[in-house]
């Protein structure tokens, strides 16, 4: 689902990504990653963090465990997610549209104690 | 962008709180939250001034926010009390060595005193030889057991009678919903008691507490986070199969529903608890309970010898517990199938039918058995092991059984403690049911 016909620079979101509590075990064992996401999902509304968390999982991550970070199409339950470290919460859950330069966190809560 | 904190009315919020929807930012976040530990702490008395407690520590997240919060409770409202980090190497490459490299930089940045006791010491094995010997299925049964006793004895050598951990909420929500399962209440009473005691010796009895008992686990991380503190995660290598299937998901699942939820399981664990008959809840020896804490306290004692498997007596349970359940349920359906003896043990309840007996079995059909066999209902009993005096309810305690097997493959290996000849094993939680010596050994040799 990446690039489709045209790729304009408009055409796309850069944001920073961020792994940790042991999810940055599933992305190449990296914390910080900075990408690129298309500005509008399959049906064409703005991006979201749903929909970001399925570009990542298609795009980003390498390791075949997707269910350890992706449940029912969004964050999987015990997956924190940080806007611009706020509770994503604060900002709408997984239907915050994300903007340029946004920095999203994802911290796992399942990893040992 | 995200609206102010409902507190101090001028920071930007940073956290929606699971508990009561309170958006807080940073700075209240931080005070709420050692407050409502600091309330924990002294509601239910937990230490007297001068008394010397050892930190369970793992480098993960929950005993690090725990060395946090209480280095700094302790000078902010002078507790008085004698902290020390006390570690367990388990001896797993690539995993505790890591988080040890943590929980040695934790004692700096907290500048508390560091015990690493290691399982070589303890046991004469390391993980990773027991991994080599028994291979990686079932070896979260020894790290289970092993890891049960290891802060306890650690503490006894160092001469600390009160060991704390990092249990927080979710963990004791998670167990209340495996003992609901498995209808274990004696196991659920401990679970969700604040304080238990598990006497290592005739002598010695060693206190735990879990003074983050009521912390979300998600304001556990954030906490961390927004102090930026030092933690390890990950999972433990022979533990693969982590959280898939596990209560922890179930919980997890709640609470994207409804975050109070986690609380309202505590406290209905806290609930149920007081249902207990005291009989079976295995309380302290009378005058021992006297020794801690206030009026609020009761102490339990935990005869938990850690079945639970990898990583749960430190904080949390691996995951796979439901899975592990269906195998012993299933397990004992055979054995009661095959005729060998099943035995549900429970006594009776103060109830106004006083003189009858309530068993919470495990499935009707073995109550129906006890009773056509005649046989009583038995509570559990708290002795020591005859070999190592580390509490059991059994003759030998598991991790001398589990040793004995060892080292009939390793006769060269002796150090700490040493031959057994009983070869019972793995009741997987289900405390009350008694498995017969044959069907013991049967357990023990498929499981291993
Ligand atoms: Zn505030
Ligand atoms: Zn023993």
């Amino acid at each position: 689902m990446a690039e489709k016909t045209k790729t304009n620079k408009e055409d796309f979101i850069p944001l920073t990504v961020e792994f940790s509590g042991g999810l940055e075990m599933l992305f190449s064992n990296q914390k910080k990653h900075d990408v690129s996401i298309p500005a509008r999902d399959e049906s064409g509304n703005s991006s979201n963090i749903a929909f970001l968390v399925r570009y990542l999982c298609d795009n980003l991550m390498k390791d075949p465990k997707k269910e350890f970070f992706i449940q029912d199409n969004t964050v999987r339950p015990g997956i924190l997610v940080l806007i611009n470290d706020a509770d994503w919460q604060l900002e709408g859950e997984d239907e915050y549209e994300v903007k340029k330069g946004d920095n999203i966190l994802f911290v796992s809560t399942l990893h040992g104690g | 962008m995200p609206p102010p904190c409902t507190r101090c009315q001028s920071e930007r919020a940073v956290i929606v709180r699971p508990k009561n929807y309170d958006k807080l930012c940073k700075t209240c976040f931080l005070e709420v939250f050692e407050a409502e530990v600091h309330k924990t702490i002294t509601t239910n008395a937990l230490f007297y001034p001068g008394e010397r407690v050892a930190i369970g520590a793992s480098g993960g997240k929950d005993s690090t926010v725990l060395a946090s919060v209480l280095k700094t409770l302790n000078t902010r409202h002078g507790y008085g009390l004698d902290l020390i980090l006390l570690s367990i190497d388990e001896g797993i490459t690539g995993y505790r060595d890591h988080s040890l490299e943590t929980v040695k930089r934790n004692a700096v940045q907290y500048d508390l005193p560091l015990k690493v006791l290691s399982y070589t010491e303890l046991y004469g094995w390391t993980m990773d030889q027991v991994v080599e010997q028994v291979g990686k299925k079932g070896n979260c049964t020894y790290c289970g057991v092993f890891r049960r006793q290891a802060l306890d004895r650690g503490a006894a050598s160092l001469g600390v009678r009160h060991v704390v951990t990092g249990h927080n909420a979710d963990d004791v929500a998670e167990t209340v919903l495996m003992n609901l399962l498995r209808g274990d209440l004696p196991r659920l009473s401990r679970t969700a008691s604040i304080v238990t005691s598990t006497p290592s010796s005739a002598q010695t009895d060693i206190k735990r507490s879990k003074p983050l008992k009521y912390a979300y686990e998600k304001e556990i991380v954030l906490y961390a986070h927004h102090k930026n503190l030092d933690y390890f995660s990950t999972e433990c290598i022979y533990s693969p199969e982590a959280f898939r299937g596990s209560a922890r998901t179930l919980v997890k699942d709640l609470e994207r529903v409804r975050p109070s939820s986690i609380l309202d399981i505590v406290r209905s664990g806290e609930d149920m608890a007081t249902l207990v008959p005291a009989s079976v809840a295995p309380k302290a020896a009378s005058g021992r309970e006297s020794r801690y804490g206030g009026e609020n306290v009761s102490v339990v004692y935990d005869l938990d010898e850690g079945t639970g498997g990898c990583g749960s007596a430190n904080g949390r349970d691996s995951g796979g517990e439901m899975a592990r359940m269906e195998h012993q349920l299933r397990t004992d359906q055979n054995a009661a199938t095959h005729g060998l003896e099943t035995e549900v043990t429970m006594a009776s309840l103060g109830t106004p039918t006083s003189g009858s007996s309530i068993a919470v079995g495990v499935r009707p059909s073995h109550v129906q058995m006890k009773k056509a066999n005649g046989k009583g209902l038995r509570q559990q009993t708290a002795g020591a092991c005859e070999r190592c005096g580390y509490i059991s309810s059994q003759a030998v305690c598991k991790a001398c059984v589990l040793l004995e097997g060892l080292n009939k493959n390793r006769p060269k290996a002796s150090i700490g403690i040493e031959k057994t000849n009983d070869s019972e094993t793995l009741d997987k939680g289900l405390a009350k049911v008694t498995l017969a010596e044959k069907k013991r050994q049967q357990v023990a040799q498929t499981e291993l």
